[in-house]
């Protein structure tokens, strides 16, 4: 293989890219991909369920009367904030320097559970104008699909963590690297998702 | 809380008489019986073996309710079976075929021999393959449990809304199928992405894709389509599982919601899925038909071109189903032009097959009898499928045995015909042992002739007006000698299955011991001894063209050449997390059936922990030093 070949080591004989440095560390990195695309497909159903049902809200609170800009502007920008923090700690591994990416991996998780209980006390406030999952056909699509994104946030933060953990006693290896790299993945993936919740769910709801 | 607890005591108790009673060694001796070696396998090969037995007995499960069902249809104003139990027959039978005996049955082939077939010497993620199996079988259980606790679901395998909705399926059946479901479709998309990232990242030096066998690109193009379209499934799901147990409004019109939704999520599934059932039985007969004929695949490349053809359109016709819900004659058009398309690339498969045994050196074993049977039960499907998409005429066919007889055609004749196909073919290399020549005759004609007889009558019978899902119907309408033979079929096919169950008790006690290429066979996994050792290949094979093995009877001593030298082979250890993760699934399944939030939860739970436990564990598997090979050479 030329695997070695092509990859510069750097101090502590690991490959400068060690994710992908084993066959187990590519099959997952390509696994997860692939598994990316089939969560692309789950959240486009959901897409597709809320624009046919949101405007079924049986009278109760319309989008633009809910949605106020200046928390999810925040929510945003701690959700996009994070996703270049995971960066960061990538890069740290591709530095070998555990501290670095463990750091920058807490900062992560730290953004993650902060979107969360901004997440949660938007939710709150819904319920309390008469917003439910049950209120309306509008209410349970809205509920199913940011909640589907804001589960996949607590299981991102949870993963993380599991990882910060894993780093220090373990480190950086080729056998824990890929896991770090799919977690950054997953990540991202979560983001670009609230990227579009952003856009359809919000932004076009507070225009209408 | 306190059945769970009986449960786990009565799991215990049957462990211990397996093993032979508690004491000291208990936990010792139930990690070395035969079970727990099942249990926690993470090799292909044995993986394969499960999944083809579980699909097995799923099989002759849905196969006695579709009897039950014919008993029920054979005299008018028949009253064997009453209407509610024939709802939950005719919704089961569906649901079993589909999900969890077809797919199983064409996931152990592909678990067994795609690996093989491109020279590696297992799957890309061992467990992940473990854990889609178990999380299938315990899909598959908590579905078929309904049958005992609660009644089963009633509302068809599609499970249209309003019909499926808490108001007029108010018992647990529905929940089931929901549940069971989701579980069992996790499971096939970890199994998805496991076959697609196998075959792209651990194809053997030389095996290009374009000198993969077609089994294996068949398994490929059915593992993209299984990516992108049970995550819907998924969706359309946990919608109505919310709308049954919690409230919600998706598709209960009272509250804003839309049956439609329901309908269209299901079919964006349920068409290219279809399509994952047959295509893989495709892969079969194109192997089978180049083996027993003696020559390479005609047109290999056009072969491919058609799987992977009807794989993309596959995805652009589930309206098709839905043309009476009137969605418009543009919508109704452009998906009943894209369906007739899927003909062509079908139509180029069929020739090529034809032209593969055209100037072969044809031996018509089991296998191949099964592909020629194929062939014209496929044809016939087709026809009637090109029928169907014709919207002016399918409005009259729509909900008729028409329809019933179509999709049997297709279903039968395609991926049963095709897994019994490839069963036979490739059952030596399973087991390392043949199967009766003369039982497999004995098998084929009775099941072939009795499935005609089945459901040839059945397109008069729709053409008649015979309505699908009826579970009885009156007499004067011309309607009695097809039901008559449609029955007498069914009886017939169910005596061909007993053949094939004294052929399998006939290849354990008594079949010949096959050698590691019993049908001068054409592809690498014929060069491996039967059953193969649990690292495949002592030294990973060197592919000089396509069918490797061929190239090398013809052209060498008939030996592959290796690509590496001897060296220690790295395995994966086995786990016995996919089977307790797969336990919490079941667990959580179970109490969300009974609207149990704290069983559902704890579930959940459990399924967490061993998460969590299997990403802290360091499991870098073993290395099986070149000394300890069974085999030499390739």
């Amino acid at each position: 293989m030329n695997i070695e070949s092509k990859t510069a080591t750097v101090a502590g004989g690991i490959p400068s890219e060690p994710e992908k440095a084993t066959l187990e560390g590519k099959n997952k990195i390509l696994g997860f991909w692939l598994f990316l695309g089939a969560e692309t497909v789950l959240f486009a159903t959901m897409f597709g369920t809320y624009l046919a049902l949101k405007e079924q809200h049986l009278g109760g609170p319309r989008p633009h009367e809910l949605f106020q800009m200046p928390m999810v502007a925040a929510a945003t920008l701690i959700l996009l904030t994070s996703s270049l923090t995971s960066v960061l700690a990538i890069m740290g591994m591709h530095e070998n320097n555990v501290q670095k990416m463990r750091t920058w991996f807490l900062i992560t998780v730290l953004l993650g559970f902060a979107f969360l209980g901004l997440e949660a006390y938007e939710f709150y406030e819904y319920v309390h104008e008469g917003h439910t999952i049950t209120s309306s056909a509008f209410g349970s699509s809205f509920y199913l699909l940011v909640g589907t994104h804001g589960s996949h946030v607590l299981f991102g933060v949870f993963w993380i963590t599991g990882l910060i953990m894993q780093a220090g006693t373990r480190g950086i290896t080729v056998h824990t690297a890929p896991k770090y790299y799919v977690a950054s993945l997953y990540w991202h993936f979560v983001d670009v998702v609230w990227v579009f919740i952003f856009t359809v769910v919000y932004l076009m709801g507070m225009m209408a | 809380m306190g059945t769970l607890i009986i449960l786990l005591v009565f799991v215990l108790f049957l462990a211990a008489i397996f093993t032979g009673g508690y004491n000291r060694r208990y936990l010792e001796r139930a990690r070395e019986s035969w079970l727990w070696g099942w249990i926690t396998t993470v090799d292909h090969k044995k993986i394969g073996i499960m999944y083809v037995t579980a699909g097995g007995l799923f099989f002759l499960i849905g196969g006695l309710e579709a009897l039950l069902m014919r008993l029920q249809l054979m005299f008018p104003n028949n009253d064997f079976i009453s209407g509610d139990i024939y709802n939950q027959l005719l919704s089961m039978h569906g649901t079993t075929m589909i999900f969890l005996v077809s797919l199983p049955l064409l996931f152990g082939l592909m678990n067994v021999v795609v690996p093989l077939q491109i020279g590696a010497r297992d799957v890309a993620f061992p467990f992940l393959n473990a854990l889609g199996f178990w999380l299938y079988f315990a899909g598959g259980l908590l579905l078929n449990l309904s049958w005992l606790f609660g009644g089963a679901p009633d509302a068809g395998w599609t499970n249209y809304a309003t019909l499926a909705l808490p108001e007029y399926s108010p018992g647990p059946g529905v929940n089931y199928y929901v549940m069971g479901l989701q579980i069992t479709g996790i499971g096939t998309l970890m199994s998805g992405i496991n076959f697609l990232v196998t075959i792209i990242n651990m194809r053997t030096p030389g095996m290009t894709y374009l000198r993969m066998p077609l089994f294996t690109w068949s398994a490929f193009v059915a593992s993209a389509l299984i990516l992108f379209t049970f995550p819907p499934l998924t969706a359309g799901l946990f919608m109505m599982m919310f709308d049954r147990l919690f409230g919600t409004h998706f598709f209960a019109v009272a509250g804003g919601g839309n049956v439609t939704i329901w309908q269209h999520i299901f079919w964006i599934f349920g068409h290219p899925e279809v399509y994952i059932l047959v295509l893989p039985a495709f892969g079969v007969f194109s192997d089978v038909f180049s083996t027993f004929s003696r020559k390479r695949l005609f047109g290999y490349t056009s072969m491919v071109f058609a799987l992977v053809a009807i794989g993309f359109l596959g995805f652009m016709v589930w309206v098709h189903h839905m043309f009476t819900v009137g969605l418009g004659p543009v919508a109704n058009t452009i998906f009943a032009i894209a369906t007739m398309a899927i003909a062509v690339p079908t139509g180029i498969k069929v020739f090529n097959w034809i032209f593969t045994m055209w100037g072969g050196r044809i031996r018509f074993s089991t296998p191949m009898l099964f592909a020629n049977g194929f062939l014209v039960v496929f044809v016939m499907g087709g026809v009637t499928g090109v029928m169907l998409a014709v919207v002016p005429a399918n409005f009259q066919f729509h909900d008729s045995y028409f329809v019933v007889a179509h999709f049997h055609y297709v279903l039968i004749g395609g991926t049963i015909l095709g897994s019994f196909a490839g069963i036979y073919y490739w059952w030596p290399k399973m087991f390392g042992r043949m199967l009766s020549e003369q039982l497999g005759k004995w098998h084929f004609w009775p099941f072939y002739i009795g499935f005609h007889l089945t459901f040839f009558p059945q397109h008069w019978l729709g053409l008649y007006g015979m309505p699908r899902r009826v579970y009885t119907w009156m007499p004067g309408y011309d309607l009695e000698l097809g039901n008559l033979l449609s029955s007498i079929g069914a009886i017939l096919m169910t005596i061909s299955l007993f053949f094939f169950l004294y052929n399998v008790i006939w290849s354990f006690t008594k079949g010949e011991k096959a050698g590691s290429d019993p049908w001068d066979g054409r592809t690498l996994e014929w060069t491996v001894s039967s059953p193969p050792p649990e690292y495949n290949f002592a030294q990973l094979p060197r592919v000089r063209g396509l069918d490797p093995l061929w190239v090398e009877k013809s052209a060498g001593n008939g030996e592959m050449q290796p690509a590496e030298p001897l060296g220690p082979i790295h395995m994966p250890n086995p786990n016995h997390l996919p089977f307790l993760m797969s336990l919490g699934f079941f667990i959580s399944g179970f109490g969300f059936v009974f609207q149990s939030i704290q069983v559902g939860v704890l579930g959940l739970v459990l399924v967490v922990v061993t998460l969590f436990i299997r990403s802290f564990e360091e499991d870098h598997g073993y290395h099986i030093q070149p000394e300890e090979l069974q085999t030499k050479g390739v």
